[in-house]
């Protein structure tokens, strides 16, 4: 009993191993964000910021406010967007079957194949046309497409293990469709909305393509961008370059510990069958 | 069946008044009205990817300048977009980069994650919160480890040749060299790909069951064995389906290598996604017709992988 444990605490120390060299990056970048300037060339680097500076942070609270709302906003719209559309869209699919159903869960499944960096060029022309370049419905119409089909396919699946009683006792006391899916599917499907939400606020604050393509010349630029023009103009204060990246990975952490077990979730009902 | 999808009550009386026999039910209003619910994704799809792709063939099949592009009225060019970049010097090395890219990212990616899966799948202390922790990099806009890396990998300060340094290696230009650029790019990818096909097989290990490696250990089988002849194979259509979706996600990466190098020095890093973006954004002079061309050759190279992956998820349903 006690050599079991005490070989599950090596195996710890393993994992503990794999794991600091896998975030290691990640620790570096918190590293340099609270060097001072002057130890920024030092050799061998600093391997902890014993000399701390919040420089870089203070850099991003006066330069880099605008650009996290920016993103901020962004991430919400394309959460509600992405939510209305596929959450119909899932119930449907899942409960109604639809003639033509199976035809459109398998555009679905092609949509999410296509290179943002093709979409960025055809929403480019079009949006031109609408004039709507440059602005933030378009740019949240744009990331949406990020998550969309997603969506619509975790709703679905999700939907078709909600039993059947649940929903026909709805139809039979009189609820139509559209109230049995707002009263009784949708409550029950809080999970999976999370998961959803989860996926399309971090997919669409990453976003890269989108925002240079779309909205790089517009007074509304996200912090992806925020982060770029650092790097291109301002390539000595790597402290503040690394406390945005700080401030802009956030999300993706607060995410993480809140919801770990929606992550997890998300990421292989995207991939795998079960 | 859902009671509306019944004929009605009345349709069913008059057909038996007129002597008729009762129509087969073809039509079923309940379903079709299901469409109610899909008629906003299908809209969508249609605005947000119908026409994009619409607009990018046909941006590809004209010759577009900047003032035509914002006026209309671009000339009709036939395949002569896809002639030049078919003729560019650009085009060989950035196909043979996309390939390489490729290739070595799902190879250490597949390999690392089915290593570090095999690890986590045993239990131990800590073991689910470090399974979490390793998806960060995953999470992480990609902007961000990106700009890491590129500070990790700087010629001058960053900390790899610090590192290599101590063990007495010259110092690499990593990014600013045509030898090294591929290899950066490719090293940040790899981490970056690693957590998603960590978590994709572990979730199949999960579905193998116990009662087969108890089986195995009584045969007096050891873990190399082990993995070979039962863990490898049964976890087949997963590890299919990991690296499907990890070619077609890989042959999409634009962000890491434009962030990273911009494709460079001297298109050492450029593969069609960047090139195509290049083309249309990245000059002065904006050649939105051969960028268009590039980006419909990477749509089709992206369709026959999802091809294959549509093939590999079908298959599996059918076990």
């Amino acid at each position: 009993m006690r050599a079991a444990t005490r070989r599950s605490w090596w195996k710890t120390g393993v994992g503990l191993a794999l794991t600091g060299l896998m975030l290691f990056p990640v620790y570096w970048m918190v590293n340099v964000s609270f060097t001072r300037d002057r130890d920024m060339r030092a050799s061998p680097p600093h391997l902890f910021p014993a000399d701390g500076t919040w420089d870089g942070y203070r850099a991003v609270l006066d330069q880099q406010l605008p650009y996290l709302g920016t993103s901020f906003l962004v991430g919400l719209g394309t959460v509600a967007l992405t939510v209305a559309l596929a959450a119909p869209a899932g119930y449907a699919l899942a409960k109604l079957q639809p003639p033509g159903g199976p035809v459109l869960s398998f555009v679905l499944l092609i949509a999410q194949m296509i290179p943002g960096i093709i979409m960025a060029m055809g929403f480019y022309a079009g949006y031109l046309q609408l004039g709507v370049l440059n602005t933030l419905p378009g740019l949240i119409l744009a990331d949406s497409t990020l998550a969309v089909p997603f969506g619509v396919l975790i709703f679905t699946a999700f939907m078709s293990g909600i039993p059947d009683e649940l929903t026909q006792a709805a139809l039979v006391d009189g609820a139509g469709r559209l109230r049995t899916f707002w009263s009784v599917v949708l409550p029950v499907s809080r999970n999976s909305i999370v998961t959803v939400s989860l996926f399309a606020f971090l997919w669409s604050w990453s976003d890269f393509v989108y925002a240079s393509t779309l909205a790089g010349g517009g007074e509304h630029q996200p912090i992806t961008l925020g982060i770029y023009h650092y790097i291109g103009n301002n390539n000595q204060q790597w402290n503040a370059i690394m406390a945005t990246a700080v401030v802009a990975s956030v999300p993706a952490a607060v995410l993480l510990v809140l919801a770990q077990r929606y992550v997890s979730t998300g990421v292989t009902a995207g991939a795998v069958k079960d | 069946m859902l009671p509306t999808t019944r004929t009605s009550p009345t349709a069913r009386g008059r057909g038996g008044a007129t002597g008729a026999p009762p129509r087969p039910r073809r039509r079923r209003p309940g379903r079709w009205s299901a469409w109610w619910f899909l008629a906003p994704v299908t809209g969508y799809l249609v605005a947000c990817y119908a026409y994009p792709l619409y607009r990018n063939v046909e941006l590809s099949l004209r010759e577009y300048t900047v003032r035509s592009f914002v006026q209309g009225g671009a000339p009709f060019a036939g395949l002569d977009n896809y002639r030049t970049v078919l003729a560019d010097p650009t085009f060989g090395p950035a196909v043979a980069h996309t390939l390489v890219f490729t290739a070595a990212s799902l190879a250490f990616q597949f390999t690392i994650g089915m290593a570090l899966a095999l690890f986590f799948q045993q239990h131990f202390p800590l073991s689910r919160t470090l399974r979490a922790l390793i998806l960060v990099p995953w999470l992480l806009p990609l902007i961000v480890s990106a700009s890491t890396w590129s500070w990790l990998l700087n010629s001058d300060s960053g900390l790899v040749n610090a590192a290599l340094g101590v063990v007495g290696v010259e110092p690499v230009n990593w990014l600013t060299s045509p030898r090294w650029s591929l290899v950066s790019v490719i090293v940040a990818n790899v981490w970056i790909g690693i957590p998603f096909n960590l978590v994709v097989l572990h979730s199949g290990l999960q579905a193998i069951p116990a009662e087969v490696y108890e089986a195995s250990a009584l045969d007096g089988a050891t873990g190399w064995q082990r993995f070979w002849s039962i863990t490898f194979p049964l976890l087949r259509p997963v590890s299919a389906v990991t690296l499907l979706l990890g070619l077609i996600y890989t042959l999409k990466v634009f962000d890491i290598i434009w962030i990273m190098t911009r494709g460079g020095p001297t298109g050492s890093s450029t593969t069609l996604a960047t090139w195509s973006y290049r083309l249309g954004f990245g000059n002065l002079l904006p050649e939105f017709g051969p960028g268009a061309a590039v980006g419909n050759l990477l749509i089709a190279a992206a369709l026959v992988a999802g091809l294959g992956y549509l093939r590999a998820q079908w298959k599996q349903g059918l076990r």
